[in-house]
């Protein structure tokens, strides 16, 4: 107990000390969970979307690899970025091993099946409340993608929250393809992984209670701008 | 109403089937301009079914649907079907009709201005901005009227559109229902309410176990029948 | 309803963070990257020197710290500029494959072994390393293994070998951990057990509990560590002016003034070792 009740009290310290190191730490965790989360949406959603009305042959079996796609191990994910990018690698002359653009891509990869798959579950299920009255209207299959996203965007909003929570819990990908490098690549998770290996075990667990702080501020924020652009989502929980 | 007429249609021997049970038996029907044509029948005889292959939703097995010299896509742009329960999307009340007429290629200040108008039509004017699910069943299936009414349709398909209000509600619809006849638009309505049928059919189609046992003017067909299953259902005494 | 338009303001927002994630960005010639170990940059030695570096040459220096092992792997493949380690055999390797330039003895440190206060294998009275190690195994006392082909893995192995030990895992007192330094450090802390350290791990880890340093100073636990320029013939885009520049800087009086410097509670963890800084 005295370990823990000494997180709690370094992570006291290092949120009051207001430490440069710490918060440069926290906005480029934050820049690239977010980045890497952008990008998901940008394929996943309307990835998922096409998956929820199209019927093609093969498409059950996508739909199960995507789905199995979402347990990916970071540090694999990790590692076949790191080969790709590698300067021997197929993408070494991009040169951006060891910089944040990695770090966003790999966690890009471990967010895009979550937002994928989710929306694929959400947008299905409208699908079929809607297929025949979208029809009627003269809407293509193509064109009822964005009707579904925006009427499913409460739930969606979770898919997405959900995601995020991948990109900040991991650190197995980030610590490979970013190299953990001091006031460049290091996040969170990275510094709490150091500190872990140098003992510090307090100061990991302050870390890590930051991290979770963060989370905590950030999910009431995006629930708090959910409420109040749609109110009836937020009475009934989660929208149908 | 705009554009050439696409009436009359014709339904040419349509049989539909649902896993191996025939749904719909080689049904033949004319529907002409400017007519009210019921298709009258009691539960589970098939005549959504009817409506939906003719408006083309569903593919019939077998027979054709013809539109007057034109092709079931450019046919499609020129009807509207209003089901039996609304189906709405998870937007503002005005928002929900200006998708729809969006969906005809109509510039948003332009469909903003015919989805006011509907509104006002079926008297829905003070409820633009509220959300389309809140609103109660008699008004949420005004509002799938207005939606098809702002398209301008020349073509009418209404799937039982009262039988889940209130008598009052139901009143209400069948007002807009003799509105939009005295436009001029032709209506295909399926009921299995003899009342209504008598009140709106110039033209009726009698359907039973998917087949279409009678076919004609209204006041014949009503008052005497030919088959010993319309004479049943007119006493109310048919068990399907 | 809510403005379609807000959303893409908010997406534009992300995606030029997404375009610009490293913030106002160096110039290219002016940033190097160096593969070390964990021992240098857990210790906090780069965290101490670097920034002495930068000012005086405007250069960034960027570490990516990991085993011994993978710190030549990153090398070889070109993705760092320097390589700093630890295990001279792996590093005339990487050089008779034409890899590195030219390998510069830079500093040294030592391994100590740290084990259970109580001491259960009475190593602190072992005349010499081998007679330590023998006794852990007549013992059976447990011992960590790093088990992940890092400099000190390489070096513990070498040493069972020279004791005329074979530790098999099979004997149950030797275990493999497969884990860097730090997390080897708290397993064997938690267990607790015997491991062999680099002092300067050692000297900076928080999480001792009752683990206690045990034998140290011998001859056969130096821990010369060398500096090595990827060879820009086998890798064209390596950053030579500034890596060499890097070099000479360590190598030089005040480079190893430097690294001589760094204490912890007032103890040296590593001890300038340049040829151009001995007396």
């Amino acid at each position: 107990m005295t370990d823990i009740a000494a997180g709690f009290a370094a992570a006291f310290q290092l949120l009051l000390s207001f430490d440069a190191g710490l918060w440069e730490i926290i906005a480029l965790s934050l820049e690239v969970n977010l980045a890497a989360v952008f990008l998901s949406c940008l394929i996943g959603l309307p990835l998922g979307g096409a998956l929820a009305v199209y019927r093609f042959r093969g498409r059950k079996a996508l739909i199960i690899l995507i789905n199995a796609l979402m347990g990916l191990p970071p540090v694999v994910v990790g590692l076949m970025i790191y080969l790709m990018l590698s300067r021997s690698g197929p993408l070494g002359s991009l040169n951006i091993l060891f910089t944040p653009g990695a770090m966003i891509i790999a966690q890009a990869i471990l967010v895009t099946p979550i937002v994928t798959a989710l929306t694929r579950q959400i947008t299905e299920a409208l699908w079929l409340d809607y297929r025949e009255q979208l029809t009627s209207l003269g809407s293509s299959r193509m064109r009822a993608i964005p009707t579904l996203l925006w009427d499913g965007r409460a739930a969606l909003f979770t898919a997405v929250l959900a995601g995020f929570g991948r990109a900040a819990a991991e650190v197995g990908a980030v610590i490979i393809v970013g190299g953990n490098i001091a006031h460049h690549t290091r996040t969170m998770t990275t510094a709490i992984a150091l500190e872990t290996g140098r003992g510090n075990l307090a100061l990991a667990l302050g870390l890590g209670i930051v991290l979770v702080t963060l989370a905590i501020l950030l999910n009431t924020a995006a629930w708090m701008v959910r409420e109040r652009s749609m109110p009836e989502a937020a009475l009934l929980g989660v929208d149908r | 109403m705009q554009g050439p007429s696409i009436l009359p249609l014709a339904l040419e021997n349509i049989s539909l089937q649902h896993e191996g049970l025939p749904i719909l038996d080689r049904i033949n029907m004319l529907v002409a301009r400017q007519r009210t044509t019921v298709v009258l029948g009691p539960n589970g005889a098939g005549k959504s079914m009817v409506l939906k292959v003719a408006h083309g939703l569903i593919s019939p097995d077998a027979g054709h649907v013809r539109w007057s010299n034109l092709s079931g896509a450019k046919a499609q742009t020129r009807q509207a079907m209003v089901f039996q329960k609304p189906v709405l999307l998870n937007r503002s009340v005005l928002s929900n009709i200006v998708h729809a007429v969006r969906l005809q290629g109509i510039d948003k200040a332009a469909a903003v201005h015919r989805a006011h108008m509907a509104l006002e039509r079926v008297g829905l004017g003070d409820l633009a901005g509220r959300r389309a699910r809140s609103l109660s069943g008699g008004e949420q299936q005004r509002l799938t009227f207005a939606r098809a009414w702002a398209r301008d349709p020349e073509v009418l398909f209404l799937d039982e559109p009262t039988a889940s209000l209130d008598p009052a509600a139901g009143w209400g619809i069948e007002e807009i229902i003799v509105e939009l006849r005295r436009e001029g638009r032709t209506v295909i309505l399926s009921t299995h309410d003899l009342a209504m049928a008598r009140r709106l059919a110039d033209d009726l189609v009698f359907l039973h176990r998917g087949r279409a046992l009678e076919a004609g003017a209204a006041a014949t067909l009503l008052t005497a029948p030919r088959t010993a299953e319309l004479e049943a259902f007119l006493k109310g005494e048919l068990r399907w | 309803m809510v403005n379609e338009g807000a959303y893409l303001t908010l997406g534009a927002a992300i995606l030029s963070l997404v375009c610009f994630p490293a913030g106002p960005v160096l110039a290219k010639d002016k940033t190097i990257r160096v593969a070390s170990t964990t021992s240098t940059e857990a210790s906090g030695l780069f965290g101490y020197i670097l920034p002495q570096f930068t000012r005086k040459t405007g250069i960034a220096v960027r570490v990516v710290a990991v085993g011994t092992g993978q710190a030549i792997r990153l090398a070889r493949r070109g993705d760092v500029d320097v390589l700093l380690v630890h295990h001279k055999p792996s590093e005339e390797k990487f050089l008779r494959e034409g890899y590195g330039l030219r390998r510069h003895p830079l500093m040294f440190n030592d391994f100590v072994i740290v084990g259970p206060k109580r001491d259960p294998a009475k190593i602190k009275e072992a005349a010499d390393i081998t007679q330590a190690l023998m006794r852990i195994r007549d013992a059976m006392a447990t011992f960590l293994s790093r088990g992940d082909d890092s400099g000190t893995h390489k070096r513990e192995r070498r040493l069972w070998r020279m004791a005329g030990i074979d530790p098999s895992v099979q004997q149950g007192w030797y275990r493999e951990i497969g884990a860097g330094m730090g997390r080897t450090l708290n397993i064997a802390a938690a267990m607790p057990a015997y491991t062999l350290v680099d002092r300067g791990t050692w000297l900076s880890f928080a999480n001792r509990r009752s683990l206690v340093l045990l034998f140290e100073g011998d001859y056969l636990l130096r821990n010369p560590y060398g500096v090595i320029v990827v060879n820009p013939q086998k890798h064209p885009h390596v950053n030579v002016r500034a890596a060499q520049s890097f070099v000479r800087w360590l190598l030089s009086p005040s480079g190893q003034r430097a690294i001589g410097s760094f204490r912890i509670d007032g103890k040296v963890l590593f001890y300038p070792h340049a040829r151009s800084a001995r007396p």
